[in-house]
């Protein structure tokens, strides 16, 4: 897996800290790491947040020691702060920022292109394209970091992060170096202008080390018609579409894998071989306009060259790339035909998918507690009668946007928003908003980002509700350890930090209830949305789902009973599978009656609590 | 065993939950060892609630490919769910594409909830037939469940694939990677799952 292969790179590197904050598509980086740290003697842990893990992987560096985070695109925002004093003060030992991008956002609330932090901030970027590369350029980021004294940042995708595939493994370097701080050389940003003025230096060098690296390749003839110039898992893209054309003889790929600072040299040796040039990379065209840059400082060397790529249309500047697009643009440019298929074939087997299969809208899992949540909020509001808002957050609650949660939430941004944007609603009742605020949070997503925001709404006097949604899990990323679950990365016992002791300390009213008694959590929301003065926290505590079945089968036997239940005739709208959408409940269209998927139910008993006949039987097993 | 063409396609399909990832991990890591050189693309995340969930894999004896099969280019499906199976026909779908299919439905909320209807199983099988060059068939989440677990089903498909003879995966090559990823008293059962999809996939013809 490109992620295994990462952490393996920096196993062979000799790392000694690694840190970060779960975040799909980068989560197994990590997670790898800590199931190996003991046996190694390296140090692991997942981090309260992103801007925590640089900071503790950059104590390493700062030491003399090898250290490594990994986030998501959004978790690159998150620490950027230090990222950019970091840059100016420099580091030690080798340090290594892994960014994974998430195009398409696949896993993600947004799309954004980490690249470009590399350019703002100036540091050594670098772009693996298969998953033995992605080991491979883990391991000389640490020695080019440690060479440069800056922190060197490297950027997968999904694709790469996801994929897996053969790889040669490398010797294992056990690191056992001391730590040392030389307390007479403080390392700061200032003199900023002196600090900055060197970095530009460092990176001059940085860019004579790209100019050499083995990881830039050139692969076609010597005059092609077409130069693509791709990164990332563009290069196995094009190489696909080169194979799907029969056009490698027509072509060149150039694959460049350090992507800032450019190697200016070695670009301008291939550029000189083609007059049109494609560009091929995912989500902002960041090569396309840096090497035009270029292109145009050297515009007398070059001659007049004709740039196609995202600007030109052949190529979205949205979402992800894969062969298809590729071929399709490359086709185009060079006029080859190309048909994958037949079209009948293509349309009759689009018509029979449209025709015979049903989409598969997401949903929450069978017996997971944000449903049972949602479903007190719903209804909850519905007897307020005063159009609440529900303000929303980062993890599987996010669902709560969709049909799942019954569609109650409304806004959804970054980690911990939910709970800043209460603040904010909370202070217009005095401009005449007459909308109680309510906001969901998850247990992970709490210690992530919500305590600032909570300080600040008790201190200035807001007023709103705040579900905690209480899993005890970082679900949505598999289930890596937090500081409420009392284990750390390493597997060892931790106390936890109190959700409930914390907030009460910073001067909430704290209620804990239990989400699957819909009625007390229904009536309980009720009662705080009237309650008009200050903070109120109420905290929903219900292990997630999928925790709870790997330790125990079912909290009980559900069943339901074909005498009492009545059907179509009842007047209820069959509220089990029409209103409450559990997967694990089916209708059977022969006998018109709700009915148990015993392949799906995992026994959490709530739909019993629903049901208008209490038709559907819930027996302690 | 040499491959019909280079590489050959294959595409796990199935829905969040029915254990996709690992099945593609498993069947790679078994051809691995027969000397493939494998790419394995997996989507998952957001999808792991109750989605669509798929995994491709290139089976080559030369190069590593894009973690992603390109258009109408699949070779086999390998679906964990009927409608599943047929979906992955629209984009990648041709006609010597050969399936491999759990015929056990798991519907989606909007069939649940009665929005929409689940069609019936004939019906998609024999358009799965018209739209491929073979089709095998078992219901691996009832073995699942007779073994206990319905999460079974993944194992069960591996061993069907293993008895309808596409690719050189043996009973031992199994045996040697379930060893890797599990922990010894859970090798046993994976076993049996195995041995009973071998023994019940058929051929499924009008």
């Amino acid at each position: 897996m490109g992620n295994e292969a990462i952490a393996r790179g920096a196993i062979e590197a000799g790392v000694q800290v690694c840190a970060a904050y779960p975040g799909n598509p980068s989560s197994e980086i990590i997670g790898s790491l800590s199931q190996v740290a003991r046996e190694l003697g390296i140090y692991v842990e997942w981090s309260v947040n992103e801007k925590v893990a640089l900071e503790v992987a950059t104590a390493a560096s700062f030491a003399g020691l090898r250290g490594l985070t990994a986030m998501k695109q959004n978790g690159l925002n998150v620490a950027s702060d230090f990222l950019f004093n970091l840059n100016l003060s420099g580091s030690k030992g080798g340090l290594v920022v892994v960014v994974c991008d998430d195009p398409s956002a696949l896993s993600s609330t947004n799309e954004e292109d980490s690249r470009l932090f590399a350019k703002m901030c100036d540091l050594p970027l670098l772009e693996p394209s298969t998953v033995q590369e992605a080991q491979k350029m883990t391991r000389w980021a640490f020695d080019l970091s440690e060479e440069l004294g800056l922190p060197c940042l490297i950027r997968s995708v999904t694709r790469l992060s996801h994929a897996r595939g053969n790889a040669e493994l490398g010797p294992i370097t056990k690191n056992q170096q001391n730590p040392r701080f030389d307390t007479s050389r403080p390392i700061i940003p200032q003199p900023v202008m002196e600090t900055h003025k060197a970095l530009h230096n460092k990176m001059k060098t940085c860019q004579d080390r790209f100019e050499q690296s083995p990881f830039n390749v050139y692969r076609g003839p010597e005059k092609p018609e077409l130069l693509v110039v791709t990164c990332g898992p563009g290069w196995m893209y094009v190489r696909e579409a080169l194979l799907n054309l029969g056009a490698e003889n027509r072509t060149g790929i150039l694959k460049l894998a350090t992507t800032w600072p450019l190697p200016a040299s070695f670009l301008m040796e291939h550029l000189k071989k083609a007059d049109r040039i494609l560009f091929v990379e995912e989500v902002d065209p960041f090569l396309e306009n840096n090497v035009k840059e270029l292109c145009a400082q050297r515009a007398g060397e070059l001659g007049v060259k004709t740039f196609l790529g995202k600007a030109s249309s052949h190529l979205p500047n949205v979402g992800e790339i894969n062969p298809d697009i590729v071929t399709r643009a490359i086709q185009q440019i060079l006029d080859e035909p190309y048909e994958p298929r037949s079209l009948q074939y293509a349309r009759e087997a689009a018509e029979a998918v449209s025709l015979l299969a049903p989409s598969r809208e997401l949903g929450f899992c069978a017996g997971c507690p944000h449903r049972a949540t949602y479903w007190s909020v719903k209804n909850a509001l519905a007897m307020d009668g005063r159009d609440g808002i529900v303000l929303g957050d980062i993890g599987c609650y996010t669902l709560g946007v969709r049909p799942a949660g019954f569609s109650q939430v409304k806004t959804c941004h970054a980690m911990g928003s939910g709970v800043g944007l209460a603040n904010g609603f909370g202070h217009l009742e005095r401009f005449g908003l007459n909308q109680p605020v309510l906001t969901v949070c998850g247990d992970s997503t709490f210690y992530h980002a919500a305590i600032p925001a909570l300080v600040n709404a008790r201190y200035n006097q807001s007023n709103f509700l705040m579900l905690i949604l209480d899993n005890s899990a970082t679900a949505m990323t598999g289930f890596q350890p937090h500081a409420g679950t009392g284990r750390t990365a390493m597997g060892a016992d931790a106390s936890v930090v109190d959700i409930e002791a914390l907030c009460k300390a910073l001067g909430a009213r704290v209620q804990v209830k239990n989400p699957f008694d819909v009625q007390d959590t229904t009536e309980t929301i009720y009662k705080l949305l009237q309650d008009r003065e200050g903070i109120k926290v109420l905290i929903l505590k219900q292990e997630c789902a999928l925790v709870r079945v790997k330790r125990q089968k079912a909290l009980y036997k559900v069943r339901v009973d074909q005498e009492r239940c009545v059907g179509q005739e009842c007047g209820c709208n069959r509220r089990c599978t029409r209103i409450f959408k559990c997967p694990g409940l089916a209708w059977d269209p022969v006998t018109g009656k709700a009915q148990i998927d015993e392949a799906i139910c995992t026994g959490c008993g709530t739909c019993a609590d629903i049901c208008p006949q209490s038709a559907i039987l819930k027996e302690t097993v | 065993m040499a491959i019909e063409k280079d590489p050959w396609n294959i595409i796990i399909t199935g829905v969040g939950g029915q254990g996709n990832v690992l099945a593609s991990q498993i069947l790679g890591q078994m051809l691995v060892q027969k000397g493939y050189v494998i790419t394995i693309g997996e989507t998952y995340g957001a999808s792991q609630r109750g989605g669509s969930v798929m995994s491709h894999l290139r089976v080559s004896q030369r190069d590593q490919f894009s973690p992603l099969i390109p258009e109408g280019k699949c070779d086999l499906v390998v679906g964990l769910e009927p409608v599943e199976a047929l979906r992955v026909l629209a984009q990648y779908g041709n006609p010597g594409v050969q399936m491999l299919i759990n015929t056990r439905p798991i519907f989606p909320i909007d069939v649940i909830a009665g929005n929409t209807r689940y069609p019936e199983l004939s019906v998609v099988l024999k358009k799965i037939q018209t739209l491929s060059r073979r089709v095998w068939t078992l219901n691996a989440t009832e073995i699942g469940l007779e073994l206990g677990d319905p999460i079974f089903s993944n194992i069960v498909m591996i061993g069907a694939l293993s008895a309808i003879d596409l690719l050189p995966l043996g009973r031992e090559d199994f045996q040697d990677t379930i060893q890797e990823y599990l922990p010894f008293h859970k090798v046993h059962l994976n076993m049996e799952a195995f041995d009973r999809g071998r023994e019940a996939v058929q051929e499924f013809l009008l």
